[in-house]
């Protein structure tokens, strides 16, 4: 037997019909052999259901649009084997953020941060008729940060992020901020720096790693956030 | 119930989609200062470039000689001679250029020891007109696509474009004139419907891969472009031919790229037999994709297939440098841990040809305007990537060549825009009086709707059609009884029936009016494939076999021509591929073989 049934607890809320949020238990028919992960029952929930709202796009862990709290901890829908989740599976939204509806949050603070530390390349030099060149050590250290898929599943778990999400750029914006500042072809290492040696923007990091418990991409903001902090000292001195 | 009225925006120009040929597209458009919005269903890195993994083709020859001479001749003849020639050429001898802009704009390549982009073999990339495979896919390890996703993403912050973010356009606005002038979009968190009115419309939609039960393709990605065009009565041109991906995990569909057989995987049938050098002696593993899947399935069917129910073939790398897969190809190692339940390291990966790319789509030149039959522009349309069919990839794309596509035509668009608006050859004309009516009519069906069809179940059905019957091999009967299956589809299209009435973020409205335009693909796909009675490419039919007079099925005076579905009374006409380059000699017909 491949089938079985499995305990959801689902956050659920419709502002155009719902005073206020509440949670759904649904049971689900599973089928083991052709659901693997947590986005494949939505989909099957979806059908029953078309009123359960959630964003979803790729589904191979790459575009970042499922992440939702799932058994209290962030993740990927898509991601997520369902075979070892812990019944009755509760899904929430994303902590932190605004709801919108159901499982989809407003991730406009989340974005906003991330375009404040400038995340596209400065370097305001004549450019080459060729490629800016690069040695491969050099590129390595770009390594496990440009693979960031902007899901928020980090800046979402941080109780940093939770408390001052309009001042603190958050595990995910300054995981990128340290992606260009490691980038050789990068110029403004100075400018970058000064901008985050702020109380707020970089400081309010105090180490708590959840960014790097649920980052679906194995990826370290917190590795990223020590180095920009290194950069800071030694530049001091 | 005319002259219902909306919100109308003005813009200089509107770009549908924020993949790589929107983006690329935007950043002309913001750079050069038009007032330009860009609306996408979803947040730009979200679109479905960022599933590209491979790499990007361009004759840079960083490890080995190259010309964008050989690169058309590999792009016409992977085409199977159906690509025209000018766009060909505008293509691969505009990648070096775009590639290095690229870079410029801060992607992250992999480099070579001398600090220069790295570039793997690829199917089909061979120096000196066919002769040896050589290194022309510029790559970001295995992560291509999302590398240059964001790398344009970021150039766009820099240039202070304008997003609207998940809006999902609806229909294209176009007056009696012919003339487009915007598109009508629902923004999905309020349900608002706005007109965005506008000197120039981009297309930058994507593909429709979803038309098929298994697809690589990301849920998004439903053809809203061409269904939007097939509505106002643009033709869809060679949508018979879909490429079908030699290696979507078994079972999931989830891409696992031919820089896999680059950096030196083998396919092995159920003897372990590398077969493949049975099909194609001198490229083997890469050959061209259609080759290559037609390769698969053939064993598959000839009961040398793998696994339990001898339904899939193995795709081995175990005899790599674990230090190769981990630096080159990381990224397919977790797509097959996390989606084969396999490490590549220690077992070669289950892998079946999966539906991955539409050939066809809306006419456009190399200019990135759209075209009418007889090849003049339609002023105020432009497109650019998969939805567009320039046409550069003809019966069958070379891999590495949709990249390059989204860079050289989102970039040409982007400039064709701002020649025609800066010289007036467009302006902002009069709405007509009734634009916004049939959109709305539309709305107010779906939501009034009762006893009507399931989204879900409709879209399912019209799937797992598509997939029996307009497959890798092709059947003259099962093309016969698809066509009237799909017409049946259709009728169930037109009274889909949600429960969901809210106004809020409503997935529901938008999944049925994405099938408004699954439908439309279908519709043109099987309709065009039933008629094309010859093999090329992508598209192989049982009574169209290799013959003396016809080999591999190839009819060239019958058929070398490019299809035309028009939605009006599905019907189909014909207009010649263009045989002349810009400049150099017509790469003339061959027998095609790897």
């Amino acid at each position: 037997m491949t089938t079985s049934t499995m305990q959801f607890k689902i956050y659920r809320y419709d502002p155009d019909k719902d005073n206020a949020p509440y949670m759904q238990d649904i049971s689900v028919e599973v089928d083991f052999a052709i659901d693997r992960k947590l986005l494949d029952i939505l989909t099957r929930l979806k059908a029953k259901d078309d009123s359960l709202a959630y964003r979803r796009s790729c589904r191979e862990g790459i575009c970042g649009s499922d992440a939702m709290n799932i058994n209290g901890k962030n993740g990927l829908a898509c991601l997520t084997e369902i075979k070892d989740l812990k019944q009755p599976v509760v899904l929430r939204p994303l902590p932190g953020l605004p709801v919108i509806r159901d499982l989809i949050v407003d991730m406009t603070q989340f974005f906003k941060q991330y375009h404040s530390i400038k995340p596209y390349l400065i370097n305001e030099g004549p450019r080459p008729d060729r490629e800016r060149l690069q040695s491969p050590e050099e590129r390595e250290e770009l390594n496990g940060l440009y693979e960031c898929i902007l899901c928020a599943c980090c800046s979402t778990s941080c109780p940093s992020f939770w408390w001052n999400p309009d001042k603190f750029v958050g595990p995910a914006g300054l995981l990128n901020a340290y992606r260009f500042i490691a980038d050789t072809r990068d110029e403004a290492t100075n400018e970058r720096l000064d901008d985050l040696e702020d109380p707020y923007r970089l400081f309010r990091c105090h180490s708590i790693m959840n960014c790097v418990d649920v980052c679906p991409k194995g990826l370290n903001p917190t590795r990223a956030i020590g180095k920009i902090k290194e950069m800071m000292v030694r530049r001091a001195i | 119930m005319s002259k219902l009225t909306i919100p109308v925006r003005k813009f200089d120009a509107v770009i549908v989609g924020a993949g790589g040929s929107g983006l690329r597209a935007a950043i002309q458009l913001s750079e050069a200062g038009l007032k330009t919005a860009v609306l996408s269903k979803v947040f730009p890195t979200r679109s479905h470039t960022v599933a590209a993994q491979g790499g990007v083709s361009a004759s840079l020859g960083n490890s080995e000689e190259d010309h964008w001479h050989w690169h058309m001749y590999d792009t016409v003849k992977g085409s199977d001679w159906l690509g025209d020639q000018d766009a060909i050429e505008y293509m691969c001898r505009k990648a070096p250029e775009v590639v290095v802009e690229l870079e410029h704009f801060g992607m992250p390549f992999d480099r070579t020891d001398e600090g220069k982009i790295y570039q793997r073999p690829f199917g089909g990339h061979m120096s000196n007109f066919g002769e040896k495979p050589v290194r022309r896919a510029c790559a970001a390890a295995d992560r291509t696509g999302h590398a240059m996703l964001h790398a344009l993403y970021q150039r766009n912050v820099r240039a202070n474009t304008q997003f609207f973010v998940e809006w999902m356009a609806l229909d294209l606005i176009r007056d009696d004139s012919g003339q487009v002038l915007g598109v009508i979009a629902l923004e999905m968190e309020t349900g608002e419907v706005v007109a965005f009115h506008s000197k120039a419309t981009v297309f930058a939609t994507g593909g429709a891969g979803r038309i098929f039960y298994s697809s690589t393709n990301a849920f998004i990605n439903t053809g809203d472009g061409l269904g939007m065009a097939a509505r106002a009565g643009i033709p869809l041109e060679d949508m018979e031919f879909w490429q079908f991906h030699p290696t979507g995990v078994a079972g999931a569909g989830v891409l696992i790229t031919e820089g896999v057989r680059g950096e030196g995987g083998i396919l092995r049938n159920s003897t372990n037999e590398r077969f493949m050098e049975r099909y194609a002696p001198n490229a083997k593993d890469l050959a061209s994709r259609d080759v290559v899947s037609r390769a698969m399935v053939t064993e598959i069917n000839e009961g040398r297939g793998c696994g339990p129910n001898k339904d899939f073939v193995l795709l081995d790398i175990t005899h790599l440098d674990p230090a190769t897969i981990m630096k080159r190809l990381p990224g397919i190692r977790e797509i097959s841990i996390q989606f084969a339940g396999i490490d590549p390291i220690k077992a070669p990966i289950p892998v079946v040809p999966t539906c991955h790319y539409q050939m066809g789509g809306v006419p456009t030149n190399y200019k990135g305007q759209v075209v009418a039959d007889d090849g003049t522009p339609i002023r105020g349309f432009y497109a650019a990537g998969e939805v567009a069919c320039a046409s550069v990839h003809g019966a069958n794309r070379l891999g590495t060549n949709s990249l390059l596509d989204l860079l050289v035509f989102g970039k040409a668009s982007g400039d064709s825009v701002i020649e025609d608006v800066k010289s007036g050859t467009i302006g902002l004309k009069e709405l007509p009086a009734n634009f916004a009516d049939f959109t709305l009519a539309r709305l107010n069906r779906l939501n009034t709707q009762t006893g009507g069809a399931n989204v879900n179940e409709t879209r399912l059905e019209l799937q797992r059609t598509m997939q029996k019957h307009c497959g890798v091999f092709r059947f003259k009967d099962m093309l016969i009884e698809g066509v009237a299956k799909i017409v049946e589809i259709e009728k169930a299209v037109a009274r889909t029936e949600i429960k969901d009435k809210s106004q809020v973020w409503n997935t529901a409205r938008v999944e049925a009016l994405e099938l408004d335009n699954l439908i439309e693909v279908a519709k043109a796909t099987m309709v065009s494939a039933e008629a094309r009675k010859e093999s090329r490419g992508a598209h192989v039919r049982d009574d169209a076999p290799d013959t003396a007079a016809n080999p591999n099925g190839r009819d060239d005076v019958g058929w070398h021509k490019h299809t035309l579905w028009h939605r009006e009374g599905s019907a189909l006409s014909y207009k010649p591929v263009i045989m002349t380059p810009l400049s150099v000699e017509t790469i003339a017909l061959k027998t095609r073989s790897y």
